[in-house]
Formats: structure tokens, sequence, C-alpha cells
């Protein structure tokens, strides 16, 4: 399974953490300290893959991001590196043409659409389409909700 | 969906924030607006304000404050609402917050609303940040859920229900049979969710793997249908149907087929048809090819099928894509100890691999080179090794150089070549070797006494190069100082002679001892090499003398005791000299810690080659009657030499090669003190009744071994037959009886019985042991014990 995701910056901004294990406030920091340093500090041609402590770790670079996750010993770097890829296509086709601000403005459903994608650190949906279908309809509710409610949409 | 605009207006502001001051004052203004709001009833804009503080603490900021709000938000009839507030359960809460059972009521009924997507929230949080407490709670919710509900549903709960299984192990039993049933699901995230749970409960319970290996032709069914179907939109990635699936399904037959023949033949052709099918151009083909490859190594899958594994990760090492063959290597790492030969195939790629500009290709590459190293191909490897040493990352350079020793000293064609391997180490990493090399070289060098004089000249003009590694110099300093005369003599058959004058030698040595780049230890070296030449050179003494008397005054203690020891060995024992700075003797390899090894007779076993480093040969021990500061002096520095037995404890041992070398001036300053026993350690007798006499000699093997022979013999005038020896020792120790030399003793002592025993006396308790004592003589049966209880050999003080 995966240990966690975490995105962040070429300036060493965090943009998105997901954490799939339970991990104190104190580990985690750490944990996003040590990321950064090792990925920040790798080649530009170098192979994605790392090893550290007991994990492996996978980074893959999307224009301004780096998208980096921990795996467990069992489990397949190249896949990975293709569910990193999935979830960029996933964001593409939501934002239409994603960037980096896409998602710090809109963090919360960058979120949402991770929680479409991966649950417990594993694939949850394997259909390019299945993810984008239940975000609209995710998203339909909550305006109708709102516009029943007569609240200003969220 | 229009964004959020009081939240995209704060992201803004903080954005723009010039500086870090800037930033936290926009930030506390925010909260604390967030604060009031929380503490309002009923507000339109709840959401708001916590997906702002969500954004905040993404920042790193404190948002504990905003816990409760999540727990409210929740249970909050509005979808938008509900949304927000389990994504802030799932960032600030986890289960070492008390807060977060609270929310496992909301759970609970949102896992039965009728809406699928608030269902599809509470499963998420669940799976998330469920603890144990909470899994065990609603488990029997997530069972119903699995059964009977939508696929959107479905995919959720199996996956929640594998969330459940890594916190509460006992509740796989639960979801097993639920599991079973989803297998025949069409829908594909289900079924990847169905496999992913069935592959967790197998890892976790052998009863359960051993019920899923009927499924084994099912699953065999469902991953032929992904190979051979033709394209799905929907699935498709880069020609691949539905890769994850297929990566999740050869994990499950992985761990289904191992260790078992039917399952493994029940998958054979299918892994031959994904092996050869499957397009390797893009990773995503490389990946299913990986996991194929995985599988086929791991079960007992047939020859023909396993070769091709391993040519496929022969063809990963020759891919462009560095990816590919950090992969390959990882892969082979493996399989090196089992299918050795086929890794071997491809050894010139693999130290090719060394060469890459990546740190994580090189490591590897390393690791799998050292792997591959063996007696045919030792000379080539080394030569690419120690190429790679000089140019390799800091990081690898201690593995390297302890590996590179390694395999010299498993595969070394010659003694020259060792250490020609061992000194070309030194100079490009001595500073990244660990400490024994320096005692283990030293022994190296001394057992191969015919290229001491090609070493020493080696090693004096590596000293005149470079004097900052310091294994280096120390075993540079050692060698001068022990073959000095075979430098001087200035010939050597194998390396080219170079006129070396005593002085040389002499400036060679003063720099190391004056460089601020020796260590301490190494100056020692350098000190005690200095003064060993004093017997080996003629003209300059006087200069050994000066040297060694301008450190009687140095600051470093450990040098400044030298420095006054030596300075007595020129004084007042001057005639003592040339014995006790002679050659040393060939060093035996002893294991560590060997502390108690017995001196009978070898000159060898003394010496503790790990405390080489402390410098060269010891001192005499003064007389008894003298007292004098120099024995105090001597206790700290000298190697702990094991005391022979019948010297007392005090005062450190002699080696025994001095006196037997050293002639007799030696014995008579040790005065009443005896020498150590040169003979073999004499046998006592023990028993000795009707004729029958039984002695006792015993030989110490180890620290804790010790072999026993008891020999019996007979003076009666008739002979004995049927004798047997039986023996009991005390409980922690061990004990081993070897054949006896045979079972009867002819009158008149014309032949002997001996009898070997071998005891371990790990513990090191009080050794006794009762021997019983059985023969036939005259026709009657004889009986009888003896108790041992001092052995001859054993001291107190060395026990």
């Amino acid at each position: 399974m995966m240990r966690f995701l975490l995105l962040f910056s070429r300036q060493g901004k965090l943009r998105l953490q997901k954490w799939f294990t339970p991990i104190t406030d104190r580990e985690k920091r750490k944990v996003i300290r040590d990321m950064m340093t090792l990925v920040l500090a790798r080649q530009p041609r170098t192979c994605n893959f790392l090893q550290w402590r007991d994990l492996k770790i996978v980074y893959k670079r999307y224009a301004s991001l780096y998208f980096c996750t921990g795996l467990d010993d069992q489990d397949n770097e190249l896949l990975t590196l293709e569910v990193l890829h999935r979830y960029v296509e996933l964001l593409d086709k939501y934002f239409g043409n994603v960037c980096e601000l896409d998602i710090i403005f809109n963090f919360e459903k960058a979120y949402f659409i991770l929680d479409e994608f991966l649950m417990g650190g594993e694939v949850l949906e394997t259909s390019k389409i299945s993810v984008g279908v239940s975000m609209e309809e995710a998203d339909t509710l909550q305006e109708t909700m709102e516009e029943y409610m007569s609240k200003p949409a969220y | 969906m229009s964004p959020s605009v009081p939240l995209q207006e704060m992201i803004r502001a903080i954005r723009s924030a010039r500086t870090q001051c800037e930033e936290r004052g926009v930030i506390q203004r925010e909260c604390a607006a967030i604060r009031a709001q929380f503490r309002q009833s009923d507000n339109g804009g709840r959401s708001h304000n916590l997906a702002k503080l969500l954004y905040v603490h993404m920042l790193g900021y404190p948002a504990h404050f905003g816990q409760m709000e999540c727990v409210r938000m929740i249970a909050s009839p509005r979808y938008s609402e509900k949304r927000v507030g389990y994504l802030g359960a799932m960032m600030l809460l986890d289960e070492k917050q008390d807060a977060s059972l609270l929310i496992t009521n909301s759970i609970k009924n949102d896992l039965s609303h009728s809406n699928q997507y608030v269902q599809s929230l509470a499963l998420c949080t669940l799976a998330c940040m469920g603890s144990a407490e909470m899994c065990r709670d609603l488990a029997p919710e997530i069972d119903r859920l699995l059964r009977a509900s939508n696929s959107y549903i479905k995919k959720k709960a199996a996956l929640c229900a594998v969330h459940i299984v890594r916190k509460v192990h006992d509740l796989g039993e639960l979801f097993a049979p639920a599991a079973r049933s989803l297998l025949t699901e069409k829908n594909h995230g289900v079924l990847h969710g169905a496999v992913v749970l069935i592959t967790e409960l197998c890892e976790r319970n052998p009863e359960t793997l051993e019920r899923f290996r009927k499924n084994v032709p099912d699953l065999v069914q469902i991953m032929k249908g992904l190979v051979i179907s033709g394209y799905s939109p929907e699935h498709d990635v880069a020609g691949i149907s539905d890769p994850f699936l297929q990566v999740r399904i050869l994990r499950l037959l992985r761990i289904l087929g191992r260790n078992n023949e039917a399952a493994s033949d029940a998958m054979n052709d299918l892994l031959a048809q994904v092996a050869t099918n499957t397009d390797s151009t893009k990773t995503v083909g490389n990946a299913v090819l990986y996991e194929t490859v995985l599988t086929v190594l791991d079960i007992k899958s047939e020859s023909g099928l396993r070769v091709l594994a391993v040519n496929i990760l022969g063809r990963f090492l020759l891919n462009n894509d560095r990816n590919i063959r950090y992969i390959a290597m990882i892969s082979l790492q493996k399989i090196v100890g089992t299918d050795h030969n086929a890794v071997q195939r491809h050894r010139g790629t693999i130290v090719d691999c060394l060469k890459d500009q990546d740190a994580s290709v090189k490591r590897r590459a390393l690791d799998l080179s050292l792997a591959l190293v063996s007696a045919s191909n030792i000379r080539s490897m080394m030569k690419e090794l120690l190429l790679f040493l000089s140019s390799c990352p800091l990081e690898l350079r201690s593995q390297a150089a302890s590996g590179i020793f390694n395999a010299a000293e498993r595969y070394a064609p010659s003694q020259r070549w060792h250490i020609d391997t061992i000194l070309h180490v030194l100079t490009t990493a001595g500073g990244d070797v660990r400490d024994e090399t320096v005692p283990n070289l030293i022994q190296l060098i001394t057992n191969a006494s015919e290229l001491h004089c090609y070493t020493v000249h080696k090693l004096y003009r590596a000293l005149l190069t470079d004097i900052s590694q310091q294994s280096l110099v120390q075993v540079a300093c050692w060698c001068i100082g022990e073959y000095g005369d075979l430098l001087l003599r200035g010939e050597c058959q194998e390396t080219e002679a170079v006129q070396v004058s005593e002085d040389d030698v002499l400036d060679a040595l003063e720099t190391v001892l004056q460089s601020h780049m020796s260590s301490p230890a190494t100056r020692g070296f350098a000190l005690t090499a200095t003064m060993k030449l004093s017997t080996r050179i003629t003209d300059n003494v006087d200069r050994i003398r000066s040297i060694v008397s301008i450190y009687g005054s140095c600051i470093d203690v450990e040098l400044q005791q030298r420095a006054v020891e030596y300075n007595a060995l020129f004084k007042k024992y001057d005639h003592m000299r040339a014995a006790v700075l002679e050659r040393m003797p060939v060093i035996e390899k002893n294991s560590p810690g060997h502390t108690n090894g017995e001196s009978t007779g070898e000159p060898v076993k003394d010496i503790q080659p790990a405390k080489v480093k402390q410098g060269g040969p010891l001192l005499p021990q003064q007389p008894a009657n003298q007292v004098c500061d120099l024995l105090d002096l001597l206790g700290g520095s000298e190697e702990p030499l094991q005391p022979s037995p019948a010297v007392a404890g005090t005062a450190p041992g002699l080696p025994a090669n001095t006196i037997s070398q050293a002639g007799g001036d030696l014995l008579d300053l040790l005065g009443g003190l005896e020498p150590a026993p040169l003979a073999p350690a004499p046998a006592m007798p023990v028993y000795e009744k009707d004729g029958v006499t039984l002695t006792l000699s015993c030989e110490k093997q180890s620290d804790s071994g010790l072999t026993v022979t008891l020999t019996a013999s007979n003076s009666t005038d008739s002979d004995i037959s049927s004798f047997t020896l039986q023996a009991a020792v005390p409980k922690s120790v061990q004990l081993h009886m070897k054949a006896p030399s045979g079972d009867s003793l002819p009158a008149r002592g014309a032949a002997k019985v001996t009898q070997m025993v071998v005891l371990n006396n790990p513990n090191k308790v009080n050794l006794k042991m009762r021997v019983r004592i059985s023969y036939n003589s005259q026709g009657s049966a004889f009986q009888d014990t003896v108790q041992i209880d001092s052995f001859p050999g054993l001291s107190a003080a060395g026990h």
C-alpha cells in the first residue's frame, strides 16, 4: 500500500498531503522535510526511485509540482508511476489543463478527486471515466442542495 | 462548480504577503475570524470557514480548534457541509485524537444513508482514519454493504474492509465469504477491490490462503479476459487493458502459487502468455512484465518459464530507461542466490551500470556486482570494482571498500594480488575502511613471507607520496619498522630496486610523527617503528635515540608513555633491546575477543592481531622485587596478553618466543616466577585402584571449549575387557564423548585406551566431571566412580 502522497513545488511549498497510515504531526513534518530534501536534490534525468528508511519512494515531476509517494516493499514501483500519472490525468480532465494554481485555489477539489481514485493506500477505481462521472454527480448534488437551501454556492 | 469566494480571497491574501511575518499576520487574523464564526450557532458560511482552516493547516499552522467543528459539520444534513466536514476529519483527526470517537455515530448513520455519495464519504473517512474500535463497531455494516449495494459502494466497501482487516486482524474471517463472491462481478473497480481484499486476507491467515487457492482458475480466467480482450476505452492505458487490475491479480497469484505445485501449474500457461504478449515499449507494459517476472520467480514454475523470466530481466538491463534498469537489478539481486548462473550471464551489463550517472542505479549495480564475484572472474571484476571505487559517490565508498575486501579474501588468486588489491583500496579510499582492516592487512603481510621485501618497498613508496590516509600510513609504518632491513638492502625481486638510505627512512617516519594529519594511533605506530629500526639499522641509532627522547615529554599521554619506555630500553635494558625488538613471528588468525589461549609451546597463540594497533613488541616483565613506576605504566599500555598458567595474573605475560629465543636472561629476570610450560599440558592421574589407572590431560581449544583426554592403563596381570568410561558434567556445560580407541586393556600396561571428551563451558562455571569406569576382569564386572574437581592446565587466573 502507499503510505503517503505528497505534492510540493520546487520551492518547497506543500500543496497536498495525504497520509494513509496514522502518524503524529511531528512525524509528518519530519517525513515532509526528508522527502523534500531528497527529491529536490535529485538531478533531472535520474531514476524515479529511491530508498528511504524501509520504504520505496517513487516521485515524478509534472511541470512545477513534484508528486512523491512512499511504498511498501511488495508494491510495484513501475505501476506506481502509472498511478501518479493517472491522478494527474484526472486532475487535468476535471480542471481543464490543470496547473499548480488550480490545485492551490481548489485544494479541496483535488482532495475529493484523490478520494475517488485512491483509498486506504490502494487504487480504488481503475476507469478514467468513472472518477470524472462521480465527481460531477457529487458536485451537482452539492450545488442542488445549496440552491434548494438558497444559500450561497460553496 | 463556482469557486468559493471567501476562501479564494484568503488564499490570494496569504500568497500576496511578501514576508513570513506578514503571512503570519494575515493568518492570525483569519484564524481569529474563523474561531469567532465557529462559536456562532448556525451559519451559512460554515463550510467556507472550515475550508479556510484546512488551507491554513496545510501551510503548517495549528488548526486543532477546528476539530469539534468537523464533528459538527459531519453531523449536518447538508451535503456540502458533510463533504468539507469529512475532509477536515481526515486531515485534522486521527485515531490518536479523542474527538475521532465522536464521529463514529455519524459515520454509522451515514453508512446507511439513502444517497450513495454520503455513504461514500463515510466509507472513505473510515478507511482513512478509522481506529480499531471504530472498525470493530462498524465491520458488520461494511460486510452488509459488500454484499448488497451497487458497484460504486461495493468497491469502496471492499477497500474499507481492507483497512479494517489491517487494523483488526481477526475480522478477516468475517469478510472472506463476501470477498469470494465479489470475484464474479464485472465491474473493474469492484474486482480490483476484491482482489486487494483477498490478497490482504491471504497474507494474514494461512488457512484462508488454502481456501482461496481454489479460486486460482477463476483468477486465471479473469486475467486471460483482460489480456486477450479488445480495446476498452475506459480501462485502456497505452494498449494494456486495465494494468492496475492485471498487476494486482498477478500479485495475488504469486501468493497463492508460492510453495504449491498444483496452483503453480494452473497459472503456468497464463504467465507464459502474459510474458510473451505484453508490449514492453511503454512503462505500463513493463510494469505488468515486472510483476509477471516476480511471480514466475517466486512460485514453483517450470524451468522454461523461469528462463523466460530471467531473460526478460536481461532485456530490462539493456533498456534505455533508467527506471527499468534499476528494477531489473533489484529483481536480479533477489535471485542471485538461487539462479546464480543465469544472472552471471548478464554480468557484463551489470558491471557497465557501475558507470551510470545515477546514484540509485550505481548502488544496485554495486550490490549485484559484489554478489556475482566468483573465483573465475575475480581478476576482471576486481579491476572494475577498483575503478568504481575511485569514482564512486561518498555514501557508497565504505560499502564498496568492505565488499572488495570480502571478495579479495575469498577469491584471491595469489597473495601478492591480495596485498596489491588491499593497498590499492587503501590509497583510494583509506578513510572509509573499517578499523579491522589494518590488523587484517598486517596479518596478511606477515603470512606472505616471500613478499616482505616487495611489500615494504611498495608501502614505502606509498608513504612518500601521501601520508593522509591513516590506515595506509599505519600499515606502512608497521612494515617499515618490521622489515626495514629489507628496505635498506635495496634489492628486490618483484619490483624495481630503489636505493633507500637510513636517513630517508627515518625522515619518512619523522614526517609522519610530526604531521598534523596523523592521528594519535598513527603516531604511535610511527614511534614504535622508529624504535624497531634501532635494531635493524647500523648508523643512525643516535638519531633514533634523540627522536625517542624528544617524545618523552610529548603532551599525548600514549606517545609519552611509549617514548619513556623505549628510552628505558636504550638506557637500562639495552642488552635486551635486540631481543625485544626482534622480527615478529607469523600472526595466526584468532577469533576476536579470544583472550585465553593457552601457551602450549606454540609461540603464536599469545599474540592478539586485533590489538596490534597499539604497537609493537612488549616489554619484559619486571621482576617482582622491582615494583617500580614502570610496572604501573606497563599495566595500561601493553597488549593484554593471556597470562601463562603458572604466572600470577598481575603483570602481562611474555611472548613465549622471547623465552625460547632470548635464552636464559629473561628467565633470570623473572626470578621466582616460573616460566610458561613449553611442553604440552601434563597428564594428571585421577584414579588408581586395583591396578587400573586413569590419567587426565586437557587442552584448551577456545574461550569456552576444552578437550579432555582420558587415558586408561592396566598394570595387573590379567587382561581387562569391555572397558567403558562414562562422564557427567554440571548442567550448563556441554559434553561430547568421542569414540574410545578400544575397550580392552591388556595386562601389564601393554597398551592403553584413550578417550577424548570435548567440553564446552560457555557460562564459565566451575568445571567438575564425574567419571564412571566399568570393566570386566577375570570374569567379574567392576564399576567405580571418580569425581574430578580440578583440571590441569586451567589456571585460576586464566579462567
